[in-house]
């Protein structure tokens, strides 16, 4: 066990460094920001002051290992244009949207599994049948559509939510969350549904298809004969079966939640980071943008050791030692 | 996905509105603004929305009419003294709303500190540089000197916010988004800053001027489009900045808002290459080099001009929210020259033109555009391919995200390329477009298209000397009437900005695109 999560760690730093890399060389690729945000006044000394200000007239290998230099002692460097360190920047946006992603991982969860569960027992049933239906929609509306459609009908047309933005504050263990408060539900519901959608189709198929596949299996037939219960037979021993690759699914899903909930955090004007990242790109703000893949980056990491961590839970015939990930 | 979004919304127009926008507290303005707030330091990035916010909060020597005509801020008047001073006086018992009174040692305070920020993108130096020394004649008196006759003074000091002294000297940068050292002498105080999100402002009842209507003031940050609609058709904010053209006829047709307009100050141009003798993108039709630059020939750039046929841009892809431009700067603007008239479309005088010039068949080009920067632009860039493929100037479309335009501009990658151009003054936007490239003196830093004319260099010169503004505009018209009949740039169009608003509401619309809550009244 320790050997595997010291070669683990091992195998991820290599990842954000090779990452940081690619990042620095491609924004670097690109240009700097002077050139986007300088003064349109500014004469070519200006220019010339500007980049050696932010330090990059320097060669760009010099820049790196800068920034290697002060990654190590915790510094990602300060953003060009908000002039306040990356890493806040980002720390600060993130409550936003991990409760957005968790939030609508959760209403992915708790709706999808039950009726996947009910479309996998009762595959002919109209019930069944309308439930698949609806998930294709889950799959194939692109989210931005849906966002709009969300606002116009709930927003405009019938003025039951807000339209965009986050609602108050409270703090909860030091960290600022919205859901405490009925005006902060009701601004989470829609982008959070919004962010959900596809995730919740994915869960309602892959359980359906797990049920199918476990309620023809031996053991199954086997708990039924010994006379157990329904709730039990699908309750514990189906759902424990199926539930490898729901977890892995979900687990990756909710890296992308977090990683890619730019959509609905620019429809919905939800201060998050992917908004940050996106914002960042335009701008070139180099800093924010490696420090954010870095961070995403990390989450990956770790998310993907919890899923392998939770199959050995899940399947004792998962031994961690032996897996080469 | 922008267009598609954009689409979506047309889509969702379609709707009706079965409910009226709740309203606000009568005393409460909600404001959604377009494009990201990134720091309260009003000295650190001269950002459009940064220095929305500061306008609320600070003021400035000198100030911008709705038609973006300097008129008198926290100075009361101003005037050159000798040929390189001028003399600020200050207005009497304004007060900073940690109520000490604004004296001139504020105002060199201020204009020092823009230099001791060195970590800018977009440093407000370019307006205190040309300042050499600064001197405190009495507690209301300023003067600045110039190396040399400078007339932009009065304007760059425009640019240039005023903070009290005592409040922020100290205070770092950074330390400003908490509010530290955010006292200025606006009619609103600082009240909140969440970054990406809003900025929370509340009127300061010592204002010496206008008393604004609103108490409270909310700019919410809703950068996408059809999001930002949606906020207000919804209720959820009153008014809206940067309203998309295509919505424009459905918000006007809506009886529940109302939309304010105004020419902006924003030029959108051709830059041509007139430098180089191979310039990319610049090919025979069969797409070998040319063995010369066409765009040197005066008669290739005014065919190019007339090749295009402005009020059809104007009409059908901007949806009438522009005007046919014929100078580089916009109607009410210093140094505006309006004997000169937009250009006639007149396909077949280009053809002529053409020929005369050598090029009977025409030849192809390749036109960039940023696709994300102007109203449109992409747009804009594949009307004018057609009507240029007309006059027989094959043309192709090449539009990259602004990010990567204006680094390949600056590198000198384009032959033909768009460029979008707001200024205080004609003669200050010939200076930065059309005055020949020079480093040293800094002339033409955006003259792509390396256009170079003795003659007009020393016009501009000689009207950025004029201190008398009479005599000073009277130059720069000349100016610029010379770059445009000689075709150095093709000017297209001026921008028209767009606010929407509940009906209830008014906005006193301005050339120079701010947003400012207390333009906004109830009506």
């Amino acid at each position: 066990m320790l050997v595997y999560l010291i070669r683990r760690a091992t195998q991820s730093v290599v990842v954000l460094l090779v990452m940081s890399l690619l990042v620095f060389v491609g924004v670097y690729a690109i240009g700097n920001p002077v050139d986007i945000l300088i003064n349109p006044n500014a004469d070519q000394a200006d220019i010339e002051r500007a980049i050696k200000g932010l330090g990059l007239d320097k060669p760009l290998w010099e820049q790196y290992l800068v920034f290697l230099q002060q990654a190590l002692a915790g510094d990602l460097g300060k953003s060009f244009v908000f002039n306040v360190p990356a890493l806040q920047l980002i720390l600060e946006r993130m409550p936003a949207t991990l409760e957005l992603a968790v939030t609508a991982m959760l209403i992915a969860i708790v709706f999808g599994i039950p009726l996947g569960l009910w479309a996998g027992l009762k595959p002919d049933s109209v019930a069944g049948k309308t439930i698949m239906t609806g998930s294709i929609l889950g799959f194939s509306l692109p989210t931005f559509w849906v966002g709009l459609m969300l606002i116009m009908v709930f927003s405009v047309d019938l003025g039951w939510l807000p339209s965009s933005g986050r609602g108050p504050t409270r703090e909860l263990l030091g960290i600022p969350v919205s859901f405490l408060s009925w005006e902060g539900i009701k601004h989470l519901i829609m982008p959070a549904t919004n962010l959900a959608l596809f995730n919740l189709a994915l869960v309602i198929r892959l359980t359906r298809a797990g049920t199918r596949e476990a309620l023809m299996q031996d053991y199954v037939k086997f708990a039924r004969a010994k006379g157990l219960s329904d709730a039990r037979v699908i309750g514990v021993h189906v759902l424990k079966n199926i539930s490898i690759p729901i977890v892995t699914v979900t687990g990756l899903q909710f890296g992308t939640l977090i990683a890619f909930a730019i959509v609905t955090e620019t429809i919905f004007a939800w201060p998050g980071m992917g908004k940050l990242l996106i914002d960042s790109i335009h701008v070139l703000d180099r800093p924010v943008i490696v420090a954010y893949l870095l961070i995403i980056v990390t989450f990956f990491i770790v998310i993907n050791l919890l899923v392998d961590l939770a199959y050995s839970l899940l399947d004792p015939r998962v031994r961690l030692a032996d897996a080469k990930a | 996905m922008r267009s598609l979004a954009t689409l979506a919304a047309a889509l969702a127009f379609a709707l009706d509105f079965a409910l009226a926008p709740p309203a606000a507290t009568a005393a409460d303005l909600r404001i959604a603004l377009a494009a990201d707030v990134t720091s309260m330091d009003p000295h650190f990035v001269n950002l459009q929305p940064n220095n929305l916010v500061a306008w609320h909060v600070f003021d400035a020597l000198t100030r911008l009419d709705d038609n973006a005509r300097l008129v008198p801020g926290l100075a009361e008047s101003w005037k050159a003294v000798d040929a390189t001073t001028w003399e600020f006086k200050l207005k009497r018992g304004v007060k900073f709303h940690d109520g000490s009174e604004l004296t001139a040692e504020d105002v060199v305070y201020s204009l020092d500190r823009p230099t001791t920020i060195v970590n800018s993108p977009g440093s407000f130096v370019p307006f205190t540089r040309p300042i050499v020394a600064k001197q405190i004649v009495d507690r209301y008196t300023v003067r600045l000197k110039t190396a040399g006759p400078y007339a932009m003074v009065p304007y760059d000091v425009n640019s240039v916010f005023i903070l009290s002294k005592r409040a922020a000297a100290g205070v770092r940068p950074e330390e400003f988004n908490q509010g530290k050292g955010v006292i200025g002498t606006g009619p609103y105080y600082f009240v909140a800053f969440k970054r990406g999100d809003r900025v929370e402002l509340a009127r300061h009842d010592q204002y010496a001027g206008p008393r604004p209507a609103w108490d409270k003031v909310t700019l919410r940050i809703i950068t996408n489009d059809p999001a930002r609609i949606a906020a207000l058709l919804a209720g959820d904010v009153d008014a809206i900045e940067q309203v998309p053209t295509a919505d424009l006829a459905k918000l006007r047709g809506n009886a529940g808002f109302q939309v304010a307009q105004k020419v902006s100050w924003r030029t959108i141009f051709l830059h041509l290459d007139q430098f180089r003798d191979r310039v990319p993108g610049i090919t025979d039709k069969s797409g070998r080099p040319l063995d010369r630059n066409p765009f040197k020939d005066a008669r290739v750039r005014k065919a190019v001009s007339l090749a295009i046929n402005r009020p059809a841009i104007v009409e059908r892809v901007m949806e009438g929210a522009a005007v046919p431009a014929s100078n580089l700067v916009a109607p009410t603007v210093f140094g505006h020259a309006a004997a000169l008239k937009p250009e006639p479309f007149d396909a077949d005088g280009a053809k002529k033109l053409l020929a005369e010039a050598g090029f009977p068949n025409g030849f192809s080009a390749v036109l960039n555009a940023p696709n994300n920067r102007y109203v449109n632009d992409e747009r804009i860039a594949q009307a004018l391919a057609q009507m240029l493929t007309r006059v027989g100037i094959t043309t192709r479309v090449e539009t990259s995200p602004a990010n990567v335009y204006f680094v390949k501009a600056r590198n000198q990658e384009f032959g033909l390329a768009m460029l979008g151009w707001g200024s205080f003054s004609g003669d200050l936007a010939l200076r930065s477009l059309v005055a020949t490239f020079d480093a040293e003196r800094g002339f033409g830093t955006w003259n792509w298209g390396r256009y170079s004319n003795a003659r007009l260099d020393g016009l501009v010169i000689q009207a950025l000397a004029t201190l008398d503004a009479g005599k000073r505009e009277a130059v720069a018209r000349e100016a610029m009437t010379m770059g445009m009949q000689d075709h150095a740039v093709i000017p297209l169009h001026h921008q028209m900005t767009s606010w929407a608003m509940r009906k209830a509401l008014a906005y006193t619309a301005r050339t120079d695109e701010l947003t400012l809550a207390y333009q906004f009244r109830a009506q």
